[in-house]
């Protein structure tokens, strides 16, 4: 089984420096890259059926098509989004901590793919150890000329910064990124227009996840074909999944796209804890909706997950167990998301903090029948669309999920007016 | 034109508007916050959401956000979709549950936004059972009080006052469900446009603080369409009345002039209609007692008026009728402007110019669409504020037509500022200090005035060889002459803008070459003039000499009596002058409403109403001719307008016994008759005995309370409401209920729309012109393009001489204006005296900052604060105009600097 994102990263040593990534062929995807047109790139990473790793699923190299590549004085953005901060998730750090390399790599084939001449890697704030490797490796890359003026003599510029964040969720949300970048406010901009058009300072621009990009160095040396190759399913490469709750061996796995929950939880996990039984999922991160015992078979791919209700996110799954009230893991959720409130639209701004409240009197048995209605309508009036961004309706999918799997637990909460679990 | 299907029904609509706007204008009553028609979408309130359908089979539909949706031909959508009114009450719920239920208490109850909304989407019953978010409120200064429990975070005080006013320093902070709008500290809003706030806030977060003074709910007022008096733009506004003290002023919209907004200067500037200082009764100085009755002035008057040579002073503050009435009372030939003789010039040229047909002087809005702009020797935000907001509107037209090539609309704000970030238009400014526009200006020159000039006429002859070129010009004043006339050349609606505060006028000439020469067949330059008061315009289209040729009558005792119409002349000239005037009068008589050093000489006092008491027309800067109306009949029957006054002079001399007076018949009928040139100003509001099914228009709103016991402690018995023979408004309640003319509008109300927002229902479309046009008429007919005739007389190059400075004028929009000062918030704000001098003299007479020179100017002598001003050009020294202890100067001037011997 291949492994391609995760071959050079061993926990027993430091990630590899620049001399030693390219002796084990780093960069070649960039000596390949510049031999070909930016057009050729983009159509083989379409044709690769790459998707969006931070959750979105969008096929990677459509996204690149959608720049305008007739004017090529423009300036034009790259922007690696490694602000990584949904609860439950920790993919990118590894790919950060475990080879920088790799990323910057991938980030000068799609920055010349789209003809981009600025990148900016944007961090999230606590990965000190990933801010220390990353501005070490970008002034590697930059002393072997793979950044600056004139790369590699092919007259193609290109500078790399690494910023770093202020610890807002609200930043991993491409748009609200673009504007934390540029000085503002983090909250989020309407598409359209998209940011390949109208972007970083108003000029186009791609957002592509940190897995995202750490794939596509390996797709330009080894093509398309061997790419889609790598997943037995419908999407294709490899996903790094993790788990997090209460199995035996919580960590991250990088395995072919489309294995399937049980397999991650007792394959890779090792199964439940003893004593601990398997109540539900969170597949993607917190903002998924919860699977259960009857979806333990599903494929983990885009696909398959959507088909179950949920959505496959950031493919790290948050295990709740039989020993962990839903009320209060889901209040715990919305606690986070509704502090992770930009404050721009009605909805997210005022709607979650009222469900966090009344999750929080269910939880201390203070809660009322008719609060159940009103988390529905929550639910039902915070859906897609309602909302400015997709925070607040990815903040319902736990809840709406939570309502539907593990309503008597909530009744039982209102009804024996205590928590159940305390 | 597009068919939309709403709810099933076909609608013919204007493509490339968003939805709202669309089904506003249709006159659906869709509510929305943060949206505004000056402002844009930014899709931040969610309360606008209707059903869009994917055609017309879908049934299920999806919610959108009918801001944020451009209009597309076959559109079909649903505003009463069940799922989308729930969704509608569902978003006032959320901000209800933060919402303090004040509304008895709070300022903006009555005409609040968010009470119309709340009602209109059924929102009833509370089910949030939790705390309220609370915040500290800040001291923002005197004119906007702060209550931020009410806030609904709909953000668009910030996308005012940052984005569209170019504000610095109220903002947005924290986060999530505790935003918070307001100031980094506590201290006074610093931008000239923050009375806007309280119009633009859909609840009482920001209100009117000097309405708190005395305080009364909108449907308590007694109101009346007005002009702005206090400088030459005549922005709209609505004025109210309770209990004979004006209380507010309101922006009243006009698509052509000021459109949604008026500043500070103009909102906050009206105390001096409740001064403590108005003159109260006719007095005759000498006699004891000295305040007499209306029969013992008359009789006064014309023992005087038959035994003297009398000469009529006019006023650029006064409207036409009274200094129509004036003239003909003294008689065309001693009629006189009551300006100096430098200003009287400055209006010569600029008439000149005007009356050439020749060029276009551009309305407000026009100036807004300007793609390419030149000010020279302007400070547009002290002088004509409103000119500097349409600017900063103007400097976004380039890149919102880039961002359309890449299909954003012209109504997406957000995406238009994340699209256009710090990209400005062209904009070129002259001036000797630097101004507050020069941070959106493309480059920016600091220049003595005949410098500008120089500039200017350099730019002309760049334009077109035919226009006279400057002699000695450096080559770097060249190289941006020449930068300038091409990006003027290319631009395809260039403005020039240029003005009298600087008292020069070859850069009137020199603006008037430019566009002159900018002149196509297909296109026409706009040049627009700020002039120095509300009626300059109108004054000088009276064509009558100037105060210096009234002097020199009195000297040569060609008359020895004066009648002065509303104008402190001690504003006018050096004092020295004036009391040489006034020493020269055997009898001075005195119209005015306020006591200054004017009405101190007069023999014969007699008080006038303002603005707020009288009706009458007055010309802009554009030359657009624009009625006020009377807002309520002060108790004080001697309050009476000017022209009512001189009127029934003129009867009284002429014979009429006192019984016999009457009411002057339409004084602009008779003014346009015997001058041709106000033409169109006798049209500007429907007639006095104009009636719509035979009924008045109300000044009260319908809601209007406590008449019947407003009174009552002094009369059980209610009085008879006053009439008002002058006008077609009457002073109730009753009357039309329906939308009157656009000139006649006293107040914005619709069902359900009791805010500010109303006007929605007043306009042909969301944003465009009120129903029937927007008031007033432009009086300077344009001919089409023809030869020009280039203006001359290049004054030489700038050369400061030793010991001697050119001292300008530099306009304050809080302090060198004469009536608005009476409010104490302006009075708070006016600078306190000083002198501006570069740093270069300042090094030279080993000044620092604040430190106190000597000022000279002809006889008069200033200790005056120092403040160095690093741009300024040496030779040159600036002080304010006209601010209170520094009225009284002959501009322009020339004065010695010395440091102080303390």
């Amino acid at each position: 089984m291949e492994t391609p994102l995760t071959q050079h990263i061993s926990i027993n040593r430091p990630s590899l420096n620049l001399k030693d990534y390219v002796s084990v062929g780093g960069y070649q995807a960039v000596h390949r890259a510049i031999t070909m047109a930016p057009q050729e790139i983009t159509k083989m990473v379409q044709d690769s059926n790459l998707k969006g790793r931070g959750g979105a699923g969008f096929n990677t190299g459509m996204k690149w098509s959608f720049v305008p590549m007739n004017d090529a004085a423009q300036t034009k953005y790259l922007i690696a989004n490694a602000d990584e901060m949904e609860p439950g998730t920790f993919k990118d750090r590894l790919l950060l901590e475990g080879n920088p390399h790799q990323l910057i790599e991938g980030m000068i084939v799609s920055a010349y793919a789209i003809q981009a001449n600025i990148s900016y890697v944007f961090l999230r704030w606590a990965y000190n150890k990933a801010a220390r490797l990353i501005r070490y490796a970008i002034d590697e890359a930059y002393a072997a000329g793979y950044l600056g003026k004139n790369i590699l003599g092919t007259g193609f510029n290109l500078e790399m910064h690494l910023h770093t964040g202020i610890g807002r969720y609200m930043c991993g949300e491409e748009t609200a990124l673009l504007n934390a970048l540029e000085g503002k406010r983090a909250t989020p901009r309407t598409k359209p227009p998209f940011p390949q058009v109208s972007g970083l300072f108003g000029k186009p621009t791609i957002v592509n996840n940190v897995e995202t990009l750490c794939n596509i160095p390996h797709i330009i040396n080894k093509g398309a074909d061997w790419f889609k190759s790598l997943s037995p399913g419908a999407d294709a490469g490899t996903k790094l999944y993790g788990i997090s709750g209460k199995v035996n061996k919580p960590g991250l796995w990088e395995l072919p796209m489309g294995t399937t929950m049980r397999q991650l939880i007792e394959e890779h996990a090792g199964g439940m804890k003893n004593g601990f039984k398997f109540r539900g999922a969170l597949p993607g991160g917190a903002s998924t909706d919860f699977l259960v015992e009857e979806h333990l078979d599903i494929k983990m791919d885009y696909k398959s997950v959507a088909a179950a209700g949920s959505r496959l996110g950031t493919g790290t799954m948050i295990i709740l167990d039989d020993h962990t009230c839903p009320v209060g893991f889901v209040h715990n959720l919305e606690h986070f998301f509704a502090q992770e409130s930009c404050g721009w639209c009605t909805p997210c701004r005022e709607g979650l903090p009222w469900t966090e409240k009344i999750l929080l009197s269910i939880e201390n048995g203070e809660g009322r029948p008719e609060d159940l209605e009103l988390l529905e309508m929550h639910t039902k009036y915070m859906g897609p669309g309602n909302t400015f961004c997709a925070l607040a309706p990815g903040a319902m999918e736990p809840l709406q999920s939570g309502l539907k799997y593990f309503r008597e637990d909530f009744e039982k909460h209102i009804n024996e007016k205590k928590c159940p679990w305390r | 034109m597009a068919v939309i299907y709403i709810d099933d029904k076909a609608y013919e609509v204007k493509p490339g508007k968003n939805l709202l706007e669309t089904c506003l204008t249709l006159g659906f009553n869709l509510p929305y916050f943060c949206w505004h028609p000056a402002m844009g979408s930014v899709g931040a309130c969610r309360q606008c959401a209707v059903k869009l359908f994917k055609d017309e089979q879908d049934t299920n539909g999806r919610i959108v956000m009918s801001c944020m949706e451009a209009v597309k031909d076959n559109m079909h959508l649903s505003v009463d979709d069940h799922t989308a009114k729930a969704f509608r009450s569902q978003v006032i719920e959320w901000l209800m549950t933060n919402h303090p239920h004040d509304c008895a208490v709070c300022d903006e109850g009555g005409s609040c936004h968010l009470q119309d909304m709340t009602v209109m989407t059924g929102h009833t019953y509370r089910r949030f059972q939790y705390k309220k978010r609370t915040y500290k409120n800040q001291y923002l200064g005197p004119f906007i009080n702060h209550e931020m429990n009410r806030c609904i975070q709909c953000y668009r005080c910030v996308r005012f006052y940052k984005d569209y006013a170019g504000g610095k320093d109220l903002d947005v902070f924290a986060a999530h469900n505790h935003v918070y709008f307001g100031r980094a500290q506590d201290g006074m809003l610093e931008n000239e446009f923050s009375g806007n706030l309280a119009e633009v806030c859909p609840t009482g977060v920001f209100t009117d603080k000097t309405l708190k003074e005395h305080y009364t709910r909108k449907w308590d007022m007694t109101m009346a369409p007005s002009i702005c008096q206090h400088c030459s733009l005549g922005c709209n506004i609505i004025a109210g009345e309770r209990y004979g003290e004006l209380r507010q002023i309101t922006s009243r919209f006009n698509g052509e002039v000021n459109g949604y907004f008026i500043c500070d200067r103009g909102r906050f500037g009206y105390e001096l209609v409740n001064s403590i200082n108005r003159v109260q009764q006719p007095l005759i100085r000498g006699k004891i007692p000295d305040a007499v009755d209306k029969q013992s002035l008359y009789n006064h008057l014309n023992e005087i008026l038959s035994n003297t040579k009398v000469i009529g002073i006019a006023s650029p503050r006064a409207s036409l009728e009274s200094n129509f009435t004036l003239m003909q009372l003294v008689g065309k030939e001693n009629f006189y402007q009551g300006i100096s003789e430098t200003e009287a010039q400055l209006m010569r040229t600029i008439l000149h110019t005007m009356n050439s047909g020749q060029i276009h002087t551009p309305s407000l809005k026009e100036t807004e669409k300007a793609d390419a702009v030149l000010v020279l020797g302007e400070d547009l935000t002290n002088a004509a504020p409103l000119l500097a907001l349409a600017l900063r509107q103007a400097v976004r037209k380039k890149t919102i037509e880039n961002a359309g090539q890449i299909n954003i609309p012209s109504w997406h704000d957000a995406a238009l500022r994340e699209f256009a970030q710090q990209e400005k238009g062209e904009l070129f400014i002259a001036y000797p200090t630097q101004t507050k526009l020069d941070e959106i200006a493309s480059d920016s020159r600091h220049k003595s005035p005949d410098d500008i000039a120089r500039l200017g006429f350099a730019i002309a002859n760049y334009l077109n060889i035919m226009a006279p070129a400057p002699e000695g010009m450096d080559d770097d004043t060249l190289k941006y002459a020449r930068q300038i006339a091409d990006i003027l050349k290319e631009a395809e609606r260039p403005l020039i803008i240029c003005g009298t505060s600087l008292y020069n006028e070859a850069i009137l000439k020199a603006a008037s070459n430019i566009a002159f020469a900018l002149d196509t067949k297909d296109k026409k330059a706009s040049l627009c003039f700020v002039v120095p008061e509300c009626n300059s315009m109108g004054l000088a289209m009276m064509q009558a000499p100037s105060l210096n040729q009234a002097v020199e009558v009195l000297e040569k005792g060609e008359a020895d009596t004066v009648i002065i119409l509303e104008n402190d002349l001690y504003r006018r000239g050096s004092k020295k002058d004036i009391d040489n005037l006034f020493n020269h009068c055997k009898q001075v008589i005195v119209l005015d409403h306020l006591h200054n050093d004017t009405t101190n000489r007069a023999n014969v006092l007699i008080p006038v109403g303002t603005f707020a008491e009288a009706d009458g027309t007055i010309v802009n800067n554009e030359g657009r001719a624009q009625c006020f109306f009377q807002v309520f009949m002060p108790k004080n029957e001697n309050l009476r307008e000017s022209w009512r006054w001189l009127d029934e002079f003129r009867q009284f001399k002429n014979g009429t016994s006192p019984e016999d007076l009457t009411t002057p018949g339409d004084l602009m009928d008779e003014m346009v008759g015997l001058m041709s040139q106000f033409k169109g100003a006798e049209t500007v509001a429907p007639p006095a005995d104009f009636r719509i099914y035979g009924q008045k228009v109300p000044r009260e709103p319908h809601r209007y309370s406590g008449r019947t016991a407003m009174l009552a402690n002094i009369n059980v018995s209610e009085p008879k409401p006053p009439e008002d023979p002058d006008s077609a408004l009457s002073f109730t309640m009753e009357g039309y209920k329906g939308i009157p003319p656009s000139p006649l509008i006293p107040f914005y109300w619709s069902p359900g729309w009791n805010s500010v927002q109303s006007i929605n229902k007043y306009q042909t479309e969301i944003g465009g012109p009120l129903l029937g046009g927007d008031p007033g008429k432009r009086l300077f007919p344009e001919t089409p393009v023809a030869e020009n005739a280039f203006l001359n007389n290049i004054p030489p190059a700038f050369k400061p001489s030793p010991g001697e400075w050119l001292i300008v004028p530099l306009p304050h929009i809080f302090g060198s204006e004469e009536l608005s000062i009476y409010t104490p918030g302006i009075a708070e704000r006016s600078p306190k005296p000083y002198v501006a001098i570069s740093k270069h003299d300042a090094e030279n007479l080993n000044i620092s900052e604040s430190d106190i020179m000597q000022v000279q100017i002809r006889d008069q002598n200033y200790a005056l604060p120092a403040r160095i001003k690093e741009e300024l050009p040496q030779g040159l020294a600036g002080i304010p105009f006209n601010i209170p202890g520094l009225s009284g100067i002959a501009w322009p001037a020339k004065g010695i600097l010395t440091k102080a011997v303390i």
